[in-house]
């Protein structure tokens, strides 16, 4: 490829999660993003993964992971097909792994998965001979939330070691937390996570993080801000209190960003409600980096690509 | 693994000599090499085993009284996808137990008089003894308490709504009609509340993993309850596949103040600590060896859910000091589309009649359990508590197990006597190798 970056070390066929990624082999995604970007215009990458086929089985709903891999997988030239979950066998009760295993006869090659079950990409590398790339799993991880989250940061700051980022929300069932915390601390940051008792219960016990009791603990000194989206049409709200509690206590705004260090960058990975996890003026403000996250999802989603079918 | 080996209880009574062998019968206390003969299923003295008679020899292997395995799922009625009275008690014989307790979850429930004498009717000519647990509560829905005199006098050994605990609201009066039965209750201790929707038990492993955490008080509670219940009616309570090192202490207190309570540990929670469900596959005494592409492996679900690495060794020491009475495996097979789904919505269990052995083998040899404790655990003290005499004796039926403690196995298909092989096990190379099981008097299985 003419947009190759002196190679290193990659020798994943799957990206299920980022923990067991090194340093180097995450920022060789990140650069690799980087080259991807600069190199748009020219489209040099455009026939990279034209002998693969990308099948995108997304088990829960998503717009912006769907489509990001969608357009990577297309902008690399791969040949590419949507599972449509709900107008499929899979719809009709077929199991996941027979449904891959349908997938890869039928000329699949990679298979970007979204399922509601943590794990189920794990099961789907070990049963089907499929590159899996994993686009969220239950409250477990996803991975390439995280890269994004982590080229996102990178642009803002330089190198993140010794870099500090609050976490706020529910942590405790957001694969996005998890899987930043892996990312992130792997890259030399800390993360600190906050939110109503229930919600950060268990993660004191997770090296390189550390749970702050309250909102202004949480942002004190952050070099950077992420609020997690409040699943409140799940319920999510019921065990700790009411959205209207949440919102006093854990909302971000522009005073309460102010004990965060100046200029902070605000994460959010989407979709927002704008007024529960944070102010509309501080999402749609110059801190907020929430569309340049969207950006980077199709960049870092076509470094993934690449990598895990080996061409990169 | 073909049916060659296996023997009935219906088979004539076998006639042989094991020369050299290291005899073990906790029994009576005894541990030497000697020569032990049997003659028409009798243990006899050596020198009047006719000299045509079969020969084993024994050196280096090991003779206990035979197995007793007081929780295995047999599937009978119902499930034959997933195992039989055929295939389960050749497993049984395969990893050297002569009895095992078939658990009433079946479809339909053993929870009349009628289904006890069917399910016996059906293991007359298995590869062991098979006896039955009843259902506590009718349909075991945990509303009414089912005929227990009657599948009591058909023969059941104990009772259990094993799968669940027995709601508050039944459990005082199936305890006050057990109290004149003196048939044991095994619980399956478990609070449904505080379990919630767990996978596994709560802690580091669910928290990295995003498994929705099974708090330990969802057993200490039923534990606790099950104690006072028993206390102040008197009846006789064994519970069941403990995983909890608080569980195992308010068992200690019990048992010092006088209450009936007997209870096991099943051999994965004894050495597989929930770090399993993250890849990892050393055991509990061992530095944890992870593999992440084993996680969320759907073998490694199983209720209760593996347990801490801390109460692992906690009921270790427990097996060790008596406090536990035995060993049990939770044999629960499933076929391969109950657990080739993602671990939530895996059927949880493990097969565990032909691993049990050698799993407390591993135990023995790391100095972490003594040879002694493991054999009790497995062969004279369940049988005690299900009313069976164990002993290797001149004079008595031969019951017993020879195996080769030194010889290693790797745990594969075509290894595996039960219909499913649901273990994180398949692929491991583990101690003991069973070379004779007899039950009865018969040859239920032979090298």
């Amino acid at each position: 490829m003419t947009v190759g970056a002196p190679a290193r070390a990659w020798t994943h066929r799957h990206l299920l999660d980022v923990d067991t990624l090194s340093r180097p082999e995450i920022e060789r995604v990140l650069d690799l993003a980087d080259e991807m970007r600069e190199a748009r215009e020219t489209r040099a990458y455009r026939s990279l993964l034209d002998l693969e086929t990308v099948a995108l089985a997304f088990y829960e709903a998503s717009t912006r992971t769907r489509v990001s891999f969608e357009l990577a997988a297309k902008a690399l030239g791969a040949t590419v097909v949507d599972l449509a979950v709900e107008r499929s066998s899979a719809g009709k009760g077929e199991s996941l792994v027979d449904t891959l295993r349908t997938l890869r006869r039928v000329g699949a090659t990679i298979v970007v998965l979204r399922h509601a079950s943590a794990g189920a990409p794990y099961l789907a590398a070990r049963e089907t001979d499929l590159s899996i790339v994993n686009g969220g799993d239950g409250t477990h991880a996803h991975p390439t939330q995280a890269l994004l989250d982590a080229l996102t940061l990178r642009e803002e700051l330089g190198l993140l070691d010794g870099r500090l980022l609050a976490i706020v929300g529910d942590v405790a069932h957001s694969r996005v937390a998890r899987s930043n915390i892996h990312a992130l601390t792997t890259l030399g940051a800390r993360v600190r996570v906050a939110g109503p008792p229930a919600w950060v219960a268990g993660f004191e016990q997770w090296a390189g993080v550390e749970v702050a009791s309250s909102l202004p603990a949480a942002l004190e000194g952050a070099d950077a801000v992420m609020t997690l989206r409040v699943q409140s049409e799940r319920g999510a709200v019921d065990g700790v209190g009411s959205l209207a509690a949440y919102v006093r206590d854990w909302r971000l705004d522009e005073e309460r960003m102010s004990l965060a260090k100046p200029g902070a960058p605000i994460l959010h990975p989407g979709p927002t409600n704008e007024g529960v996890e944070l102010t509309a003026a501080l999402a749609n403000g110059p801190r907020s980096r929430i569309g340049r996250q969207v950006e980077h999802g199709v960049t870092v989603r076509m470094a993934v690509l690449a990598l895990v079918a080996g061409v990169a | 693994m073909n049916e060659a080996g296996f023997g009935r209880l219906t088979d004539p009574p076998a006639s042989l000599l094991v020369a050299g062998a290291r005899v073990l019968d906790p029994a009576h206390g005894t541990d030497e090499v000697r020569d032990l003969g049997v003659v028409d299923g009798v243990v006899v003295d050596a020198a009047d085993v006719p000299a045509d008679a079969s020969r084993i020899d024994g050196h280096g292997l090991i003779v206990a009284p035979g197995f007793c395995d007081l929780h295995a799922h047999l599937r009978e009625p119902g499930d034959s996808a997933a195992e039989t009275v055929a295939s389960g008690t050749r497993a049984a014989a395969h990893g050297g137990f002569t009895t095992v307790c078939a658990m009433p979850n079946t479809d339909p429930p053993i929870d009349e008089p009628r289904r006890v004498e069917d399910l016996l009717a059906a293991s007359r000519d298995a590869a062991c003894r098979v006896r039955v647990i009843g259902s506590v509560t009718v349909g075991r829905s945990g509303t009414m308490v089912a005929d227990l005199a009657g599948m009591a006098a058909a023969g059941a050994v104990g009772f259990s709504d094993d799968g669940s605990a027995v709601p508050a609201n039944g459990i005082g009066e199936a305890l006050r009609s057990l109290a004149t039965l003196d048939r044991p209750m095994f619980e399956h201790a478990e609070d449904p509340g505080l379990a919630a929707a767990g996978e596994l038990r709560a802690g580091a492993t669910a928290s990295t993993l995003g498994l929705a955490g099974w708090p330990a008080e969802a057993e200490i509670t039923v534990v606790e309850r099950d104690l006072a219940l028993a206390a102040e009616t008197g009846a006789r309570i064994h519970l069941t596949h403990l995983s909890c090192a608080r569980s195992l202490e308010a068992v200690r207190r019990a048992k010092a103040d006088g209450v009936r309570v007997t209870c096991d540990v099943t051999p994965h929670h004894l050495a597989m600590p929930e770090t399993w469900v993250a890849g990892d596959r050393a055991f509990a005494w061992e530095s944890p060896r992870v593999d992440a592409s084993l996680a969320f492996d759907p073998s490694c679900r199983v209720n209760p859910p593996l347990t801490t690495r801390e109460d692992a060794m906690a009921l270790l020491a427990c097996v060790a000091d008596g406090t536990v009475d035995a060993i049990a495996t939770d044999h629960a097979p499933h076929p391969s589309e109950r657990k080739l789904v993602p671990f939530d919505a895996a059927a949880p269990g493990l097969i565990g009649l032909e691993t049990a052995l050698s799993i407390g083998l591993v135990a023995v040899e790391a100095g972490v359990l003594p040879m002694a404790a493991l054999i009790a655990a497995l062969s004279t003290r369940p049988a005690a508590i299900i009313g069976e005499a164990r002993g290797i004796r001149v004079g008595a039926t031969a019951d017993l197990v020879v195996f080769d403690t030194a010889a290693r196995w790797r745990v594969d298909r075509s290894m595996i006597a039960s219909a499913s092989t649901n273990t994180p096990l398949l692929g491991m190379t583990l101690p003991g190798v069973v070379r004779l099981t007899i039950a009865n008097g018969r040859v239920t299985y032979r090298a």
